[in-house]
């Protein structure tokens, strides 16, 4: 590992000022951090602390809904007893994701802003846009089959990794945020995280040293909550595809992760699904949802999948109790 | 002082029930520190990578990777590591359960497992749900619980069916603590 300067931050607003100099990272849990820095894909000069601050709580917003803070761990959240009651695809999805021992360290903020998983972003020997902007990308034509299959470009076809920002995804959740100016956003999921795009490096749309503060969940929808994952072993592995859903009568909300760039859902196919025979519901809300996928030949597999996977997930809301 | 000395940084934490001065670079894991510099050889350094789950240890009662983590992070938290769990006269009743049931085999894994089963039966305890957990708010243990509970622990020798027969036991008697 690099010599880096570490500090620890006392509020919130001293974190997001220390955090704007170059070269600067936020540490909370550091379970994806240190592994990239060990690694030498991350090299930041100087690690702010942020485990001081006072942003570990999980409190009712006015409105009804939930605010969770920045630092709250996996464990805590997935195990909280009004988010096991009410935003149940929120508890399945984090307890789906890595192990025991990681959930227990992993933090809100850090779990949304984990990197990719694509097996040449993990290697510095070999080119990769994301990595290193302009050298290259050696997953087109190279091992691409747990890789994206919608919302890429010719730069980058990497797959967001993390299982809870697709749960908050359908959960309509925001991301709240504190720069170092003083100003604070709140912003949903698909404006928090980029496509690649051009600029594959650029994973979000946060500024230097903006700080997340919280995540915020809006009042609970009820409805039957499933998180399905699919992967290569039962248990501690990345998702090859995922899916949240929320189904209250005819309504269903989907969520699809490992498919893309970030969590992919496409509220215009729900729309249309709820139009049609319930029959035909998976279809339709499948063929719009992936109407512009452009998969590789090794993770074409991966459509077909995700129709098995919501396909099945719907037939299993429709035995279980509303959540 | 050298100039190499001047980056070091001072951390107080309590490692299996001592308050213990360091003076760390703060590149040094908190798995580095218990193994090179607190000589507790204990906790194993595996994958380095939070794959493998043998260096995990308690802190504050929760099971964590050591491997990714640093020690300038936890000052004034509490560390145990298998050290800690028993002594060789009185041993952690998961540590006697394990010898019972043969729940080891190259003993490089077994340290990781041991604190890992002893914060797994916490979650357990205190109902975090799993990914097999049926009903969220009814956490029942079950043997299927535990081998998804303990599946961050990778053992290739396949000493599992063990391991899971000595925290079932240890569940049962209820002697977890
Ligand atoms: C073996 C293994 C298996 C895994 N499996 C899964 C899985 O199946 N599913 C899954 O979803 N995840 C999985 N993970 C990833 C894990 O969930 C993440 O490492 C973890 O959630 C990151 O959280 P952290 O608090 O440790 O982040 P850190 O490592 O501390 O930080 C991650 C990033 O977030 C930034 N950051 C942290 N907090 C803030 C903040 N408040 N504001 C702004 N920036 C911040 C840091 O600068 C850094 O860039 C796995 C990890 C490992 C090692
Ligand atoms: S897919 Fe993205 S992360 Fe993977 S090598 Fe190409 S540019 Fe890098
Ligand atoms: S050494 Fe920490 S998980 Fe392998
Ligand atoms: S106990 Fe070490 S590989 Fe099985």
């Amino acid at each position: 590992m690099r010599p880096f300067a570490y500090v620890r931050a006392e509020t919130p607003e001293a974190a997001a000022r220390d955090g704007e100099a170059v070269g600067t990272k936020f540490i909370a849990g550091g379970t994806n951090l240190l592994d990239l820095m060990k690694l030498d894909i991350e090299q930041p000069r100087r690690l702010v602390d942020v485990n001081a601050l006072n942003l570990r709580d999980i409190t009712a917003t006015p409105d009804g809904g939930l605010h969770v803070g920045a630092l709250v761990s996996n464990t805590e959240l997935a195990s909280d007893p009004r988010v096991m009651a009410s935003y149940g695809v929120l508890s399945r999805a984090i307890v789906a994701g890595a192990s025991g021992q990681i959930r227990n360290k992993a933090t809100t903020g850090g779990n949304l802003l984990q990197r990719a998983r694509c097996p040449y972003f993990y290697d510095p020997n070999l080119p990769c846009n994301k990595r290193d902007p302009g050298s290259g990308c050696a997953a087109l034509g190279g091992l691409s089959r747990t890789l994206a299959v919608i919302g890429t470009s010719d730069a980058c076809i990497a797959q967001h990794p993390s299982d809870m920002a697709v749960a908050l995804r359908v959960l309509d959740a925001h991301v709240n945020t504190l720069a170092p100016d003083g100003t604070q956003r709140s912003l949903p999921l698909d404006e928090f995280y980029r496509l690649p795009g051009d600029t594959p490096h650029l994973d979000t749309n946060l500024k230097p040293g903006e700080l997340i503060t919280g995540v915020t969940l809006p009042p609970p929808v009820g409805g039957t909550h499933v998180y399905r994952k699919v992967r290569d072993r039962a248990s501690y592995a990345f998702a090859l595809v995922s899916v949240a859903v929320i189904v209250d009568g005819r309504n269903v909300r989907a969520a699809f992760g490992g498919v893309a760039p970030r969590p992919w859902r496409v509220p215009d196919a729900e729309a249309a699904a709820a139009q049609v025979d319930s029959r035909e519901q998976t279809d339709t809300l499948l063929d719009r949802t992936f109407d512009e996928a452009r998969p590789t030949a090794q993770n074409a597999f991966k459509v077909p999948l995700a129709r098995r996977t919501l396909k099945a997930v719907l037939a299993q809301s429709g035995l279980e109790e509303q959540a | 002082m050298t100039p190499a000395d001047s980056t070091l940084l001072p951390v107080t934490l309590t490692v299996n029930g001592a308050a213990t001065e360091l003076h760390v670079d703060p590149r040094v894991t908190l798995l580095d520190a218990l193994r090179e510099h607190l000589h507790l050889p204990g906790t194993k350094k595996g994958c380095d990578h939070g794959q493998c789950g043998a260096c995990t240890v308690l802190l504050d009662g929760q099971r964590i990777l050591s491997c990714l983590t640093l020690t300038v992070m936890h000052g004034g938290q509490e560390v145990t590591t298998v050290e800690g769990l028993g002594t060789p006269d009185a041993l952690h009743p998961l540590q006697e359960a394990f010898i019972r049931h043969d729940g080891f085999q190259c003993g490089y894994c077994t340290p990781g497992q041991l604190c890992s089963s002893v914060g797994a039966l916490d979650e357990l305890a205190r109902g975090v749900p799993s990914h097999v957990t049926a009903d969220l708010a009814d956490v029942q243990f079950s043997a299927e619980e535990l081998r998804e509970r303990l599946s961050g622990n990778l053992c290739r020798c396949a000493a599992y069916p063990n391991i899971i027969a000595a925290v079932s036991e240890v569940h049962v008697a209820g002697e977890s603590a």
